[in-house]
């Protein structure tokens, strides 16, 4: 790195460094009065209560979002695939039409859809389960994975299949040993992405999951309300980790290097 | 999300960028279909019934009661509240502001990550852990921080500038929505950034070094050569910004005044109501979130296609 550039590279990483000082300091700490830049008196009492005293709601409150968070991942990959296939390789008739339907949730907000369907989810005996609540992340999952599946299909050569499809390859021998493995870091991305937006979702699990889908987010919300913020500090680390963990290794296995260029 | 492969699969944001790489290659309906369909199918059924339902409840069709004549009445009722257009000129102004500053920082720091530290691969994953952290917990993170009592206020008591928290500038559930505003820009500038890296990276640079021969000053280089080619790009970047910040709800919720609200946390509270006669304005109103941000994509394809022409004239 040149010296020149160091102003730029440090104010980068302060400014993305920065927000995780508060919620570290607190989760850490038993006393922490004004106008104390560090706590008074450092504790695990937050940590204590997350892993302890409520652990049996914050294991809850995981299982629950990553199995949600899982689940809607797996079906918008499986119809978003062929979907992005279809708007990245072919051109056809109405596909401005399509792609404009298929990509309109992604920047209409969750909310006017979401209280649009409570009505008719409340007498398909939809709300308060968990079958509800994937539906309704799924309406914007699903569009991202294609969104990123359109992506990756723009730049993908076809003719490979019909080469393997001369030379006798099965249709499932050239869907599993062909297109998957070529698509395979786009796969890794659309379900990334899938994966961060659902497991991040509130107000629409909450009117639709009807306080009965006790998600991560929903729980971090009753304990601002609490105000107790040494809890809040840690279930707020506890709520990034998996996301974080979920980065590092897609960096791992989409680019070896990319720890190594600090110059 | 901004490795060598995914990068390029952003792109399609950009709806000619992706038509680009398109070799124009036809299919049997029926395969077509079979492709399309499902994912058709489903987004029809929730997305669009869950608008149209939700406009039938905005227009006051409840069958169950037997009311099945429509009426704007609660529309009607949304628009007359003296709270309407300070509700929608603060959610505007949250949106664009933000997007704006999130706009200029993005392209300062994509330049920056292309031209001077393009094989800074652990600067790239540092700029990637904003995409991952929910916006609850940046919005609970700067609480912590903008606070009277927050971590600057401490910083600055330190520094000897104020005494008491009481001096320091109010911060959040203010008026400028100033902590509403960071923590969008926080989230926002690695999104918009990696989105106009991924056209940066395959910009041809005969054209940037042709400039620099003729002589062309940085500022020149940057007005008529990389501009055009990453504004498709990073429009779009914004424009998804500006829609999702525009309906959002945690944050202006967390962090905002209770007068004005934002139009998704007024939406939402009308919906919530015990008096159940409050819900069809909260939908109304979410309806409008919806249609406002539906309309000014329409304006913005316009824009985009007027500039676009007026380029290929000159």
């Amino acid at each position: 790195m040149k010296i020149r550039h160091f102003p730029f590279v440090a104010s980068i990483v302060f400014a993305v460094i920065i927000p995780f000082l508060p919620l570290i300091l607190w989760s850490f700490s038993t006393r922490y009065h004004y106008p104390a830049l560090l706590p008074q008196e450092f504790g695990i009492r937050g940590w204590m209560y997350v892993l302890d005293t409520a652990r049996g709601q914050i294991a809850a409150g995981i299982y629950e979002s990553f199995t949600l968070a899982l689940v809607t991942t797996l079906i918008s990959l499986v119809f978003g695939l062929p979907a992005g296939r279809a708007l990245g390789l072919y051109d056809f008739p109405g596909k401005k039409l399509a792609s404009l339907l298929l990509m309109l949730p992604v920047i209409v907000p969750p909310l006017s859809v979401t209280m649009g369907l409570h009505l008719w989810f409340i007498r398909l005996e939809l709300v308060e389960t968990f079958a509800g609540v994937v539906l309704i992340h799924l309406t914007f999952c699903l569009p991202y994975t294609i969104f990123v599946f359109w992506g990756v299909f723009s730049d993908y050569d076809p003719d490979f299949e019909d080469q393997a499809r001369s030379l006798g390859a099965s249709p499932s021998h050239v869907v599993f040993k062909i297109m998957l493995p070529m698509v395979l870091p786009g796969v890794v991305v659309a379900a990334l992405f899938s994966f961060l937006l659902s497991w991040s979702q509130y107000l629409s699990t909450l009117i639709i999951g009807g306080g009965k889908m006790l998600t991560l987010p929903i729980l971090l919300f009753s304990l601002m309300d609490s105000g107790d913020r040494p809890i809040a500090g840690a279930v707020c680390l506890i709520f990034i980790l998996p996301a974080f963990l979920a980065l590092i290794a897609t960096t791992k296995s989409l680019g070896h290097q990319s720890l190594k260029g600090m110059h | 999300m901004g490795k060598p492969g995914p990068e390029k699969q952003i792109t399609p944001v950009t709806m000619h960028a992706a038509a680009q790489g398109e070799k124009h290659r036809r299919t049997t309906t029926p395969r077509l279909l079979l492709l399309l369909g499902p994912a058709v199918a489903i987004i029809s059924v929730l997305f669009g019934g869950g608008l149209l339902l939700g406009l039938l409840q905005a227009l006051g069709y409840r069958p169950q009661d037997g009311l099945v004549s429509l009426s704007f009445e609660y529309f009607a009722a949304v628009g007359a509240d003296p709270y309407f257009f300070k509700s929608l000129a603060l959610t505007f102004y949250i949106s664009a502001t933000s997007t704006a500053i999130a706009a200029l920082l993005s392209v300062a720091t994509a330049l920056f990550m292309h031209f001077k530290a393009a094989q800074n691969r652990l600067l790239h994953f540092i700029l990637q852990i904003p995409l991952t952290v929910p916006h609850l917990v940046v919005a609970i993170s700067m609480f912590m921080l903008l606070t009277p009592s927050g971590l600057f206020s401490r910083l600055l008591c330190r520094a000897g500038i104020i005494s008491s928290p009481a001096a320091f500038p109010l911060l959040v559930n203010d008026p400028f929505g100033i902590s509403i505003l960071t923590v969008y820009i926080w989230k926002e500038v690695p999104f918009i950034t990696f989105m106009v890296l991924t056209v940066l990276k395959s910009m041809e640079t005969e054209l940037l070094e042709a400039g620099a021969s003729l002589g062309a000053t940085p500022m020149q280089r940057f007005r008529h050569i990389i501009l055009p080619t990453i504004a498709p790009s990073l429009g779009s970047g914004c424009f998804i910004v500006f829609a999702f910040t525009f309906g959002a709800f945690e944050v202006p919720y967390l962090l905002g005044r209770t007068f004005p609200l934002t139009m998704p946390v007024w939406s939402y509270k009308n919906f919530s109501d015990i008096d159940l006669a409050a819900r069809p304005a909260g939908i109304a109103i979410g309806i409008i979130i919806a249609a406002t941000v539906i309309i000014s994509l329409f304006f913005s394809q316009l824009l985009l296609n007027y500039s676009r022409n007026r380029e290929a004239r000159s």
